[in-house]
């Protein structure tokens, strides 16, 4: 895996250096190894500071709606996951394709650093890669599985859109399906439901983080800041607004949620927001058929489309009561 | 149905479309034809000008039950409103049961212009429903009911 | 001194509880805030951090304080501040304890806050020495000790042992109470504290430098081109407002009901985009503005406007939680590295 971040650096520096792009949108390092960040690189020196690996788990797309727009082209490594945010913001008319300068970049699962410390291994100095298990501080050996993000475990993406590939090893897709848990929770009755959700949302303090890192959310004003909308809120001062919240921000994105999981990585309170979005994912596919945003940009998106025949909302019976 | 909740009298907010369903309710009214008194209409240019937040909106200010009538399919207005709310409608009630609030608290129905008796039926019904449901307790906004 | 071993800790819980209201480390659906502690809750008091920090418990993220009740022309006024009796709050660590002094500046400045005083003086706090301190630590910069926090009640868990040592009158009252306790003596403790010390001098930032952030340099450091780079990936989410145990910046907003208005204050973020709104305009336009208020609140107004106190105390939760791995100790490291 070190190979494929040697490659990276040379990639970001002859593109730099050959004057192909004026800047490189990537990740830095920060003070662990486990801490880095998004971040723009103007010239090969900087790169020094640059760095690819399974931390780098940051959606870049997001942060292309605005460099896009800047003047001349800006170089960007995109994971698969990235790609079909990208490819939803192009669909959009939300970034400015020529300027950018997709390198679409090998990805085998990115890290948690919190199930890293849930397999008792402690500080994290050093995680050394290899495409099936981690050799942390240089001695304990851990399965990739184990300390993987929930969305790389069902993660079975292939780079949509790029200019070019950076990719050694193929990618392995992960074993698990994506919607058991939306299937288990409605398998289970409206009350354990009502139950597990009441738990969940009244964990929210409405950081935003969810909405903010959202390659998807990319409205100027949003309804929640906006106090003509008659429901904004700075804070969930009823548990009513947690629902109206998280309801809201997941359907605002239904059709357009590449199911990046941005959102359940950044809560701070660790609530499964993927799991309303991919409620949205699956019912979508079930009633609409089969659609995956950000894949196919020519395809229309299943709320901007209708056919004479879609079901009827009263004829939907909803899970086990 | 009075006899099942004697204390709750339960509210329920009606959007209807401009062009069918609200003169549907008129045809009711001129005909004659009863629906509960506290069914409360809200009427908008198209079942499409319907946002979820508006269903939501509802039930935080206390609505028992929410109800969206529109133009049949097919006979839109503007061509084709109320597929696009077919299909918003659709998800969002299964996001509602999702997170375990009764389905039958939210439901959509098309009602035509003609169709003043249809509108009684409809929310006679749904009137019974939801009074059997009870009071909306788990979409409530607690500061609205003090 | 006293001590209770600590697979009996659920009775000295169950004591506290039944004798004032106990607030304490409860773990709910994965993640572990400060909550009321009750039968049947999960208290953890071994992870080293909540998410949410103590500041939750003195200024709520939403406090009501007032209603306006209509009834045709007449308007009621009814004030709807909570009084508190004395109530418990147990497993403090030592930045959060020292967190309530940077609020209390605040708060208990003239005109005073009645509602965070009325919490203050109720609260009869229980610190615990950080057993197991995180690589993202860094309370020492502040000169905080984290091996002897004091606050009312002074505790350290130790060998499968909870010391309980009270150091205020009102800590003493409450442990005295106590009929689950057994006396002890402060070897163990004493012991423990040299072995806190050792693990927080090893800490990969318990010698950041911060000499550069002194009021002399305000406008210096204001104009440092770095803030561009550093604010770079910020997302302008509110994270890190809401997770810090000193930030305290609320709006006051109203909800209008269905017979009136009830009004409220919640914690508001300098990280969003409306938080400096006003009717002209916004003099904080980009994120780079907005990133750059908040640190400088922290590392250069606050200690100038209060006697060289920082309004940070190093509990690393930033660290931890920002989604994007932006934090202070960058902050610090890059500023103060000329």
């Amino acid at each position: 895996m070190q190979r494929l971040e040697v490659a990276f650096l040379e990639k970001a520096k002859e593109l730099l250096s050959s004057g192909q792009v004026n800047r490189v949108l990537a990740y830095k390092k920060g003070e662990f190894c486990y801490d880095v960040s998004p971040a723009v690189f103007y010239s090969v020196e900087e790169l020094e500071n640059a760095v690819y690996n399974g931390f780098c788990g940051a959606n870049l797309s997001k942060y292309l709606i605005q460099e896009s727009k800047k003047e001349g082209k800006v170089a960007v490594f995109l994971k698969p996951c990235d790609t079909y945010s990208f490819n939803q913001l192009i669909k959009e008319h939300r970034v400015n394709r020529e300027n950018v300068y997709v390198v679409g970049i090998e990805c085998q699962g990115k890290f948690s650093i919190e199930k890293f410390y849930k397999t008792g291994v402690g500080f994290v100095a050093s995680v050394q890669e290899d495409l099936d298990s981690v050799l942390v501080n240089g001695e304990t050996k851990i399965d990739r599985n184990a300390v993987k993000l929930e969305r790389c475990l069902v993660c079975k993406k292939q780079h949509v859109v790029y200019d070019e590939l950076l990719v050694i090893n193929e990618k392995k897709d992960g074993d698990l399906d994506r919607f058991e848990m939306v299937k288990k929770l409605e398998a289970m009755t409206a009350d354990e439901r009502f139950a597990f959700w009441k738990e969940q949302l009244s964990k929210c303090i409405r950081c935003n983080a969810c909405r903010n890192v959202c390659p998807a959310c990319t409205c100027t004003k949003c309804v929640f800041d906006n106090d003509d909308s008659q429901i904004s809120s700075k804070a969930n001062a009823d548990s009513f607004e947690e629902k109206l919240f998280h309801i809201i921000r997941a359907f605002h994105v239904a059709g357009r949620c590449t199911d990046c999981g941005e959102c359940s990585r950044v809560c701070p309170q660790n609530i499964p927001l993927h799991l309303l979005n991919r409620k949205y994912i699956s019912d979508i596919n079930e009633f609409y058929g089969e659609f995956e945003a950000g894949k196919d940009i020519a395809q229309k998106g299943p709320l901007t489309n209708y056919t004479t025949g879609d079901i009827e909302p009263n004829d939907f019976k909803g899970g086990n009561k | 149905m009075q006899e099942l909740n004697k204390e709750h009298k339960p509210l329920i907010v009606a959007f209807c479309c401009n062009w069918c369903s609200y003169a549907g309710a008129d045809l009711a009214g001129s005909s004659r034809l009863s629906y509960p008194a506290n069914v409360k209409i809200i009427r908008v240019p198209c079942s499409c000008r319907v946002n979820p937040t508006f269903i939501l909106k509802a039930f935080q200010k206390g609505a028992d039950g929410v109800i969206l009538c529109g133009c049949h399919p097919g006979d839109c207005h503007y061509t084709s409103g109320n597929y696009y709310a077919r299909r918003r409608m659709t998800l969002l009630f299964s996001m509602l049961d999702y997170l375990g609030i009764e389905r039958e608290r939210t439901r959509v129905e098309w009602v035509s212009a003609a169709e003043g008796a249809k509108f009684s039926k409809v929310m006679n019904e749904f009137a019974k429903t939801i009074c059997e449901l009870g009071e909306n307790k788990r979409l409530e906004d607690l500061r609205c009911k003090d | 001194m006293k001590k209770i071993a600590y697979q009996n800790i659920d009775k000295l819980y169950g004591e506290l509880a039944s004798n004032l209201d106990l607030y304490m480390p409860i773990k709910k659906a994965g993640a572990l805030n400060f909550e009321k502690y009750e039968n049947g809750k999960e208290a953890d008091i071994e992870t080293l951090q909540t998410v949410k920090s103590v500041k939750d418990l003195f200024f709520p993220q939403v406090e009501h304080f007032v209603d306006f009740k209509t009834d045709g022309t007449k308007i009621d006024v009814i004030d709807t501040r909570e009084i508190r009796s004395e109530f418990a709050i147990f497993g403090v660590r030592a930045c959060d304890l020292k967190s309530l002094e940077v609020l209390d500046k605040v708060f208990l400045q003239e005109p005073v806050d009645s509602m965070y005083k009325n919490k203050r003086d109720n609260a009869v706090i229980f610190t615990l020495a950080c057993q197991n301190p995180h690589a993202s630590c860094f309370c020492k910069v502040f000169d905080i000790d984290a091996s002897s926090p004091k606050g009312d009640v002074e505790c350290h868990l130790t060998n499968g042992v909870l010391y309980l040592n009270p150091i205020t009158e009102k800590g003493a009252n409450l442990v005295n109470k106590l009929t689950c306790l057994e006396d002890a003596t402060s070897e163990s403790v004493d012991l423990n504290k040299q072995e806190i010390k050792a693990k927080i001098d090893a800490l990969p930032f318990s010698n950041l430098d911060l000499s550069v952030f002194k009021g002399e340099n305000l406008m210096e450091l204001f104009d440092r081109k770095e803030w561009e780079e550093l604010s770079k990936a910020c997302l302008g989410c509110g994270t890190c407002t809401f997770i810090c145990p000193t930030c305290q910046c609320f709006d006051v907003r109203d909800f209008k009901t269905n017979n009136g208005v009830k009004r409220f204050r919640c914690w508001d973020s300098c990280m969003y985009s409306e938080f400096t709104k006003m009717a002209a305009e916004n003099p904080r336009k980009n994120q780079m503005q907005r990133f750059r208020q908040r640190f400088m609140h922290k590392l250069v107004y606050y200690p100038s406007n209060n006697g060289g106190l920082y309004s940070c105390v190093g509990c690393g939760r930033c660290v931890k939680k920002c989604p994007q791995s932006l934090n202070i100790v960058k902050v610090i490291k890059k500023l103060g590295d000329k």
